[in-house]
């Protein structure tokens, strides 16, 4: 490994406008179907969810808030006891259900409620039928993804030991379609034995040992990193597999680990490349040259600015990410052009300022702003749609292109229609 | 503790920002974790307010918990007000900050800002969003109305004030605008509208008016009291929604207004174009006879739309109820109206039994109640708050006074007509245009797997009545339209043999064009000039795969 590159970043502490870390069960109980997150919170927490969630609403939910009252705050015996009773009610209604997690909320850390000892507790109850597992998306604790990263890291200590020969471990959950596309590129390389966290299905937890190699394909992983290194698994360093170049190497990364041979990595990777490559070209020639502003939100910023920076040759004026993991983006930041503005945390009027001065062509932010600044006759991405939509691997680039170039299509579609009633809402 | 998959309600905190976000010049300072700033976006995208609500959060982390989160807060009013300039201040605490017991009023009192600071008391762990909205209209009005009558110049005329519209309320908008037509029209004037659109020095001259017109008693109903119990403003109670309900309203308003009851809503009559009530009485009508209706929203919204559905519509109420607990007595006694007990529940999964086992044929809810109603295939119709982005509809679309009458005669009646045809579909499902993965109406024509035209084929035979038939009718379309089809000339390349044409007129008349078509174009692909009733079938068959 190479010593970390100097970079200037400037560090925010004011006001964000970002989720906190329950945002992520609206992604999370999807991928592992048999999983339920019952969030142990207020009703803040409740609405949070159920409004970031939106239209999901048609199926029964893998998730619910456990609300705490004002009986609840009178002592905290009473809360476990109401805790236990809650989660029996929820289990007698899905009995389907293999993994509970138990999520932790501001309210429930401040009062400290230790669920930690309530998983124990009601694990044992409900063993085998059911794991009770429990990890913290409160927002003093943790930054939208970072929910993600706490739901994974609590997965590891469950995970089986392997003392088996070298094993791949892709981390992070990506959509099945994304996963399927990179499981194959890797087996076709000649990696056999390929495992993913988290799983499809709770029962299906990968083993974990010394011989077990892992490779993020996100990057809000840290803690999770931590806690499979503690397992005795070994990272893999590598870029994030967004544009071509970043599943490139993500893959390189996998190739040179596992002995696979450059020739072979070439040949397996030539078609889907040329495939990327020519998906790119279509969107490149609008968006060639633009300015794009990121603002923080799920610490996929670095790596899609890179993407826009290098394969779409977009200009980068501000890139913005709730926090910077320098190891785990190392390579990324490298891959960054020369004197791009990173910046760490946020106070949002001041880079709503900044923006406004910039006047960037694109402003890649979340749903509280986007629409404020289309009134301000900004073209805005809302950064949400990057962690809901399939972006990563070859197949996907173009799609990604897309994302960033709708936003121009769709204003030169509609410039004519009466642009100066924008933001009639009042 | 309480399992909830889905609530009706946000916190209290959401209910000021509705506040917040419906006036002008104000500023709320909300100490706050950074996830709770999620309530931005309910009003950028769901009500697609143009400017961001007018909100500071602290978004204090668990490392400044044990470090001064109070100076955070102080720092984060000091600048919201240097930033932003606003005349009032409004502070407050969410569920969070309620623990940490920082006292965002007594912070803000130590700051000496140069403006007025309303401080915000809303507990999280009992009460909610409405309430809140409630409670934060309430001390506005408390604190900027002026309670000395003698510095209010006495009231000439007819005057009122109209009290309830917020951010993010159920048509709140066009509601107003509505109800400020139907005022002039008889000829009252209005004062102040708030909290929507008013500064704090528009709540000081609310004592310039004699009573108060008031909206929503959800949000307005704490202010109103206070405004009679302190300046003795008297306030209507009649929700004009629904033709009746307008019309009791005006009688309502004239009597506070001093102004002849029945001559006042004459005039306002007069100055409206009330069609649902004509609509209703006509013929084509008929068919809503005793449609049984399951009604859940919040109360007045509720209790307006099952006197709208029983009495000016001839629906049956089989269900009514609300997820407002504050207002459970009322829902009560309408219920008892109506002969059935009233659901009091916020409890998602209790409405949704309930909803199953009403058997009702139409739902009058809010957005979950459609969610249900998608789930039982019923139709439905959405009255009612908590609002979705779809409850702010482009055009103009009032839910009171004699437009809103109007505007809920579409509405509910609209689902209905749909629900017929998904029945009629249904029902022919096996016919051979159909197939079980057929896209659902609402989805519009061309949605889902539609069998591919085969342009050859139409151009040997395209009979023009085709072309009438190509956009399918409404199930009540008159039967002139089904007469033209029927006796369409035979084409000049295919004829149709007298008992295929017999058979041909027993398949219900609005799928007949379609299996014209496909049997002319099987015939034409076929190499046949004559359509038999074999043909007919051996058609069916072949694209009935
Ligand atoms: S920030 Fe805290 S209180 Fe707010 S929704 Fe997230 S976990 Fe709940
Ligand atoms: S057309 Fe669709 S939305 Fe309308 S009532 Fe029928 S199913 Fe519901």
């Amino acid at each position: 490994m190479n010593a970390p590159i100097a970079i200037e970043v400037l560090r925010e502490r004011g006001q964000r406008e970002v989720f906190c870390g329950l945002t992520g069960i609206i992604w999370l109980h999807r991928k592992i179907q048999d999983a339920f997150f019952l969030v142990v919170g207020s009703r803040t927490c409740a609405h949070l969810i159920q409004s970031a969630a939106g239209v999901m609403i048609f199926a029964e939910p893998r998730f619910a808030t456990a609300i705490i009252d004002d009986r609840d705050l009178a002592g905290l015996a009473d809360a476990n006891e109401e805790l236990d009773r809650v989660v029996d009610q929820l289990l007698a209604r899905r009995p389907d259900i293999r993994l509970l997690f138990l999520v932790g909320s501001c309210p429930s850390e401040v009062i400290k409620l230790d669920l930690s000892r309530a998983a124990e507790r009601l694990g044992a109850r409900y063993l085998p039928q059911v794991r009770v597992l429990n990890y913290s998306g409160s927002g003093i604790e943790t930054t939208f993804t970072q929910g993600e990263d706490a739901c994974l890291a609590s997965l590891v200590p469950q995970m089986a030991q392997s003392h088996e020969a070298a094993q791949l471990l892709i981390v992070g959950s990506l959509a099945d379609v994304v996963e399927d596309q990179l499981v194959g590129l890797l087996t076709e390389m000649g990696i056999e034995q390929v495992a993913c966290l988290p799983p499809r299905r709770a029962g299906d937890l990968p083993a974990v040992g010394p011989h077990t190699r892992f490779l993020l394909a996100q990057p809000f992983l840290a803690d999770t990193a931590r806690a499979l290194e503690a397992r005795g698994a070994r990272p893999l360093p590598a870029p994030f597999p967004l544009g071509v170049e970043g599943t490139r190497g993500w893959l390189a990364a996998a190739a040179a680990a596992f002995d696979v041979a450059p020739e072979r990595l070439d040949a397996v990777v030539e078609a889907p490349i040329a495939r990327a490559r020519a998906a790119l070209a279509r969107h490149k020639p609008l968006l060639e040259g633009k300015r794009v502003f990121f603002f923080p939100d799920s610490q996929l910023e670095i790596p899609l600015a890179r993407f826009l920076a290098r394969e779409l040759s977009m200009q980068l004026v501000e890139v913005g990410t709730p926090y910077l993991h320098r190891a785990h983006l190392q390579q990324e930041i490298e891959w960054l052009p020369e004197g791009v503005r990173l910046v760490e945390g946020q106070d949002v009027d001041l880079q709503l300022a900044r923006c406004r001065e910039a006047r960037p062509d694109l402003v890649v932010c979340g749903l509280g702003l986007a629409n404020p600044l289309e009134a301000e006759g900004m073209t805005t991405k809302w950064s949400i749609e990057l962690v809901f939509t399939p972006i990563q691997g070859f197949e996907q680039a173009g799609d990604l292109a897309e994302l960033f170039a709708r936003p121009f299509v769709r204003r030169a579609l509609i410039s004519g229609a009466g642009s100066t009633t924008r933001g009639a809402a009042a | 503790m309480k399992l909830a998959l889905w609530t009706y309600e946000g916190p209290p905190h959401v209910g000021a920002m509705r506040i917040a976000t419906a006036m002008r010049g104000v500023h709320y300072v909300l100490h706050a974790p950074q996830g709770d700033t999620y309530a931005d976006l309910l009003f950028t995208m769901i009500e697609r307010r143009a400017e961001r609500p007018p909100v500071t959060y602290t978004t204090f982390q668990a490392r400044d918990l044990g470090g001064d989160t109070a100076e955070l807060f102080k720092n984060a009013a000091r600048d919201a007000v240097a930033r932003f300039k606003p005349q009032a201040l409004m502070v407050g605490a969410s569920c969070t900050a309620e623990l940490i017991q920082d006292d965002p009023g007594g912070l803000a009192e130590a700051l000496a800002l140069p403006i007025p600071v309303v401080p915000l008391e809303l507990p999280s762990y009992q009460k909610k969003e409405n309430w809140g909205a409630a409670e934060t209209f309430y001390q506005m009005v408390r604190a900027f109305a002026k309670k000395d009558p003698g510095a209010t110049p006495p009231v000439v005329g007819p005057r009122c004030n109209v009290l309830g519209p917020t951010g993010l309320g159920f048509r709140h908008r066009d509601d107003l605008v509505e109800v400020q037509r139907l005022l002039a029209s008889i000829g009252v004037e209005v004062s102040v509208v708030a909290p929507w659109q008013a500064t704090p020095a528009d709540l000081a001259r609310l004592p310039e008016a004699s009573f108060n017109v008031v909206l929503y008693p959800e949000t307005a109903g704490l202010a109103a009291s206070y405004l009679k119990r302190t300046l003795g403003q008297p306030h209507t109670r009649t929700i004009p929604i629904g033709v009746r309900g307008t019309e009791d309203f005006v009688r309502e308003v004239a009597e506070l207004a001093g102004l002849d009851p029945e001559a006042a809503v004459a005039r306002a009559r007069d100055a409206s174009t009330g069609r649902s009530a004509w609509y209703s009485a006509s013929v084509d009508a008929t068919y809503l006879t005793g449609k049984r209706v399951f009604i859940f929203g919040d109360a007045s919204h509720a209790i307006a739309a099952a006197r709208v559905a029983a009495d000016e519509l001839g629906f049956k109420v089989v269900g009514l109820g609300t997820y407002s607990r504050e207002f459970a007595r009322e829902v009560r006694e309408a219920a008892a109206r109506h002969g059935i007990e009233a659901l009091i529940s916020d409890d998602y999964l209790e409405v949704e039994a309930a909803v199953a086992s009403a058997e009702p044929e139409l739902v009058l809810g809010t957005q979950m109640e459609r969610h249900i109603a998608k789930r039982l295939s019923i139709p439905c119709a959405v009255i009612s708050a908590p609002v979705h982005v779809q409850d702010f509809p482009a055009r103009y679309s009032p839910q009171m006074g004699f437009e809103g009458a109007n505007v809920l005669f579409d509405t509910w009646v609209h689902p209905l007509m749909m629900g017929l045809e998904e029945h009629l579909l249904g029902m022919f499902r096996n016919d051979f245009e159909f197939h079980a993965d057929a896209a659902a109406s609402h989805l519009g024509a061309g949605a889902g797997p539609a069998r591919p035209a085969i342009p050859v084929a139409r151009a040997v035979v395209a009979p023009p009545a085709d072309i009438v038939m190509a956009a399918v009718p409404p199930a009540n379309a008159p039967p002139a339209t089904v007469r033209a089809e029927a006796d369409a000339a035979a084409p000049v390349a295919l004829s149709w043999a007298p008992d295929a044409e017999r058979e041909l007129g027993k398949i219900p008349f609005f799928v007949r064009g379609k299996a014209r078509r496909n049997t002319e174009r099987f015939a034409a692909e076929q190499g046949l000039t004559v359509i038999t009733r074999t043909t007919l079938y051996e058609a069916k068959a072949h694209y009935g795969r």
